[in-house]
């Protein structure tokens, strides 16, 4: 007993007739069929090369474009022949000619002889496939295709489009379930002489002949009549990707394949001299009975997919730039922002980085010169301190920077006196946190030595823009972890929001902040702000401050602010 | 931009008057052939190199542009035998940097083939260009349907100032320059050709701080499936028709891609940038080459302590720069 392969050939004949030589050479019969499209010399010369082998055959040609009934005609057309000249023939095994034998020929005769009554074809029905393109499932057995898909796309998508319309529906002969699989398979002669010699096989066949993409349902349908057997899966490992194309094996892949200890993979890049050489090279070491394990080989395919179709998030390159709210994620990680926080607190950022053991830096969209942590002009992914640079693409320094520290979580300082073009952008990223107390940055215009009419006119300014980014924060399509505070609420009880949001950045660090840190000399500030009231202007954005001494200046230190275990 | 295309495109032929055939040798181009075309000038040294690379990458014939040379690069590329050389004394900035007889030729020998158009100091790296022949990428490219491929300039440089290190023939120029910049680039969608302008890098961080509107642009689409309809508009930087340009997703997906790691900053881009001014014959007035000017009369020194060291292409998949895509 034995197995045939029947070889459905379009390009690249002279690797299909290695493969068939090697096949061949081995007792196994091969039956070979070459598109009709192909040159008559190439195919001459492929007859030629394998004249000196008595078991294999030509079979008629017929013309194979993809989706027709032409590949089910020349696979039905070479089984026959299969059947009829090689009686030692027990299992067929339908392969392309860009298939390639990933173990010896002597570990599948022995694999199929303990399964003989087995047929090894994919076949499901049309609900549960996941993987059709295009959606045309159960549509393929119903609907007519007179155009072809390949060079008159838009009459198919049209004659598609107008019988959904009219409700178009052929008949499905009375006993077809229409299943769908893998092209690829591997059936009894049992079987697949009780599919080929069905006295009812031409009414049968002129229904699939208008049927789309019939090598993929033909054998797989019937196979259900006429099997009492039927192992639901490939032989052959073929993966598609996202388009519906197959993925290609080059030279690198050779140690995946050899591990997969699949039977033939497909399909082999033509060039991959490696590959060809070592599967065909010898019968390899004898290591039996494994059973095919294409796991890793999937892995690796679905990673690809998913590199093209969902992409790294928060990275944007030369083959990645996508549409606002296409990003799946508009920054690569979580960050920070602090607004205020700095004009309240003494060494903020120092504090921050020893409380978080993350990166602080001041504010980085600071009118003149970016800040990064620790002073540094050149940061991370060599990025430079130049304001006109940064100002020249906020967005792409902002995810640049987030992009460039993956690992390293980034705070940063931010306020009414930074550069504001990129309010709305972190306002709708879920990766933000934002934290404001509103109103702090009067504190460095409480503490500067200017005239008070300047003094007057900045904080008019910087009041109005942080109202504005306020009323960004406030919109209803936010993404960004906002909370805000008035400064007069935040001086009352400092500690509590800060171990939030300490917290909510080293979440499992569950440390109990022991050290505060320094609010800035706040006495008179009250007086300060009357002051601008009484000029004409009304600081609005701290809160309600009370104007008499200041009461926390002295309080600053305290140690713990509220112990819960 | 049907109409723009056509200008171009009659602009090239109007232009391949002002070359001048050294060799032909395009008998030699076989249907599935892939090609280089290049314009040069003055690049003598470098070009052992830079042909040993291509052809270790599987390009099967050069079809050179030699700008009016003096130093013997013409007698030497004449003398290989994969190569067709043209030459011209015609004004590099009056064929809009060499594209309009690139264009030409392309039009005139390229058609159906893939083409890869780089300059003598870009040396494209693709996925898995260790393990698989260009031929392996652009077959993999015609089965996905995909016309055009986008690789990125990728500026490298020493350390220390560029004259340290002196250039020597054949030598690969990233022994010397082994450095780049990983994560500074800012892109922009330009709308009316629909791909994107890339700055940024070490020529922006040094040379356009001050005006990073003029750095240079790095978006390149280097190899394309060429078409005779096809027209380079500006450098690589673009072509039309517009939809060649599309090498990005927009919804979120990366597509394949690669780099051009360009050998710009050797010891010889000081003697470079000198005569390109006397020239004046570079892109908007030569900006960018006195950019350099004024910058290399301090003896600049690109490299700084957030320099990546060019390993390989995984490092630059793995960094954001370029994409494997679904190839895999």
């Amino acid at each position: 007993m034995t197995v045939g392969f029947v070889m459905l050939c379009h390009t690249a004949l002279d690797r299909a007739s290695q493969v068939a030589r090697h096949w061949a050479e081995r007792d196994c019969p091969v039956v070979i069929h070459v598109d009709y499209r192909v040159k008559r010399k190439a195919y001459d010369g492929m007859v030629k090369s394998l004249a000196d082998l008595p078991n294999i055959r030509f079979s008629g040609r017929h013309a194979c474009e993809w989706g027709t009934w032409g590949i089910v005609a020349a696979t039905q057309e070479a089984s026959t022949i299969m059947l009829r000249d090689f009686p030692a023939v027990r299992h067929v095994y339908l392969a392309s000619g860009s298939c390639l034998p990933l173990r010896p020929v002597d570990e599948l005769l022995a694999y199929l002889a303990e399964r003989p009554r087995t047929d090894f074809i994919e076949s499901v029905t049309t609900e549960d496939v996941g993987w059709t393109i295009g959606g045309l499932d159960v549509e393929r057995f119903t609907l007519r295709f007179p155009f072809s898909w390949r060079k008159q796309r838009r009459l198919f998508d049209g004659y598609v489009r107008l019988q959904r319309r009219l409700h178009f529906r052929r008949r499905i002969p009375a006993g077809v379930v229409p299943h769908l699989g893998s092209q690829w398979w591997c059936l009894t002669r049992q079987t697949l002489s009780a599919i080929l010699e069905n006295p009812e096989r031409a009414e049968i066949d002129r229904y699939f002949r208008r049927v789309w993409i019939p090598d993929e349902s033909y054998f797989q349908t019937l196979v259900r009549q006429v099997s009492a057997n039927v192992e639901s899966r490939s032989l052959t490992l073929s993966k598609f990707d996202f388009q519906g194309k197959p993925h290609i094996f080059y030279d690198d892949h050779l140690q995946l394949l050899r591990r997969s200890d699949c039977f033939v993979a497909r399909k082999i890049w033509p060039h991959a001299d490696r590959l060809y050489k070592t599967f065909l090279s010898g019968d390899g070491g004898a290591q039996a009975v494994a059973e095919p394990n294409p796991g890793k080989i999937d892995r690796l395919f679905a990673k690809a997919v998913e590199r093209r179709t969902k992409g790294r998030a928060g990275l944007y390159m030369q083959s990645r730039h996508p549409n606002e709210n296409w990003e799946n994620g508009r920054t690569a990680a979580p960050y920070s922002v602090f607004e205020g926080f700095a004009d309240l607190f003494e060494n903020f950022e120092i504090w921050l980085g020893k409380a978080t053991g993350t990166r602080v830096h001041g504010h980085l969209f600071a009118e003149t010169r970016v800040q990064f942590a620790g002073g540094e002009k050149i940061y991370n992914g060599a990025l430079c301190d130049s304001a006109a640079m940064r100002d020249y693409n906020p967005t792409s320094f902002l995810t640049n920077l987030i992009w460039n520290t993956r690992g390293e979580r980034q705070c940063f300082q931010f306020g009414p006196a930074d550069n504001q073009a990129l309010g709305h952008f972190i306002a709708g990223d879920p990766n933000a946190q934002i934290s404001v107390i509103s109103g702090a940055w009067a504190i460095p215009l409480f503490h500067a030595n200017s005239n008070f009419g300047e003094i007057r006119k900045e904080a008019a300014r910087l009041q109005k823009i942080e109202a504005e980014f306020l009323n960004t924060l406030r919109s209803p399509w936010v993404k960004a972890r906002v909370r805000t505070w008035a400064l007069a609420e935040f001086v009352e009880n400092p500690m509590e929001p800060l171990q939030t949001i300490v917290d909510e950045i080293s979440p499992r660090a569950m440390r109990r902040l022991t050290e505060a840190p320094r609010l800035a000399d706040l006495t008179g500030f009250g007086q300060f702000l009357q002051n601008l009231r009484n000029q004409g202007m009304q600081p609005v954005l701290m809160g309600d401050f009370p104007t008499g001494d200041d009461p926390r200046g002295t309080t600053s230190r305290r140690g713990r602010p509220y112990l819960v275990k | 931009m049907r109409l723009a295309r056509k200008r171009w495109r009659i602009r090239a032929f109007r232009k391949r008057r002002e070359l001048r055939p050294v060799i032909d040798r395009a008998n030699l181009i076989a249907p599935d052939h892939i090609l280089l075309f290049s314009t040069l000038r003055n690049e003598r040294v470098r070009l052992p190199y830079f042909l040993r690379y291509y052809r270790g990458l599987g390009v099967n014939h050069f079809l050179i542009v030699d700008n009016d040379s003096t130093d013997g690069s013409r007698e030497y590329l004449a003398a290989q035998p994969d190569v067709s050389l043209w030459t011209s004394k015609h004004s590099y900035k009056r064929s809009r940097f060499g594209v309009d007889w690139l264009n030409w030729l392309q039009m005139k020998y390229a058609h159906g083939h893939w083409t890869l158009v780089v300059d003598p100091d870009e040396f494209f790296v693709y996925p898995f260009c260790d393990t698989r022949p260009l031929r392996a990428l652009t077959d993999w490219l015609d089965a996905s349907s995909i016309k055009s491929f986008s690789a990125m300039l990728l500026d490298m440089y020493p350390k220390g100032p560029f004259d340290v290190m002196p250039y020597h023939e054949g030598q690969d120029p990233f022994e010397i320059a082994p450095y780049f910049d990983s994560g500074n680039y800012v892109i922009q969608r330009n709308r009316k050709y629909g791909n994107l302008w890339i700055q940024g890098g070490p020529r922006m961080r040094m040379f356009f701080q001050d005006l990073p509107e003029r750095a240079p642009a790095l978006n390149k689409i280097p190899l394309v499936k060429w078409d005779r309809d096809y027209a380079y508009v500006s450098s690589t930087h673009m072509l039309l028709p517009r939809g060649l340009n599309q090498v990005y997703d927009e919804w979120g997906g990366e597509k394949a891609s690669g780099c051009l790691l360009h050998a710009k900053f050797l010891d010889t881009f000081a003697h470079k940038a000198e005569e390109e001014m006397e020239r004046r014959q570079h892109y908007a007035n030569s900006h960018e080459y006195r950019a350099y000017r004024a910058g290399i009369s301090t003896q600049p020194d690109l490299w700084c302590k957030w320099s990546e060291k060019y390993i390989n292409w995984r490092q630059l998949e793995i960094l954001g720069l370029m994409s494997k895509g679904n190839w895999a």
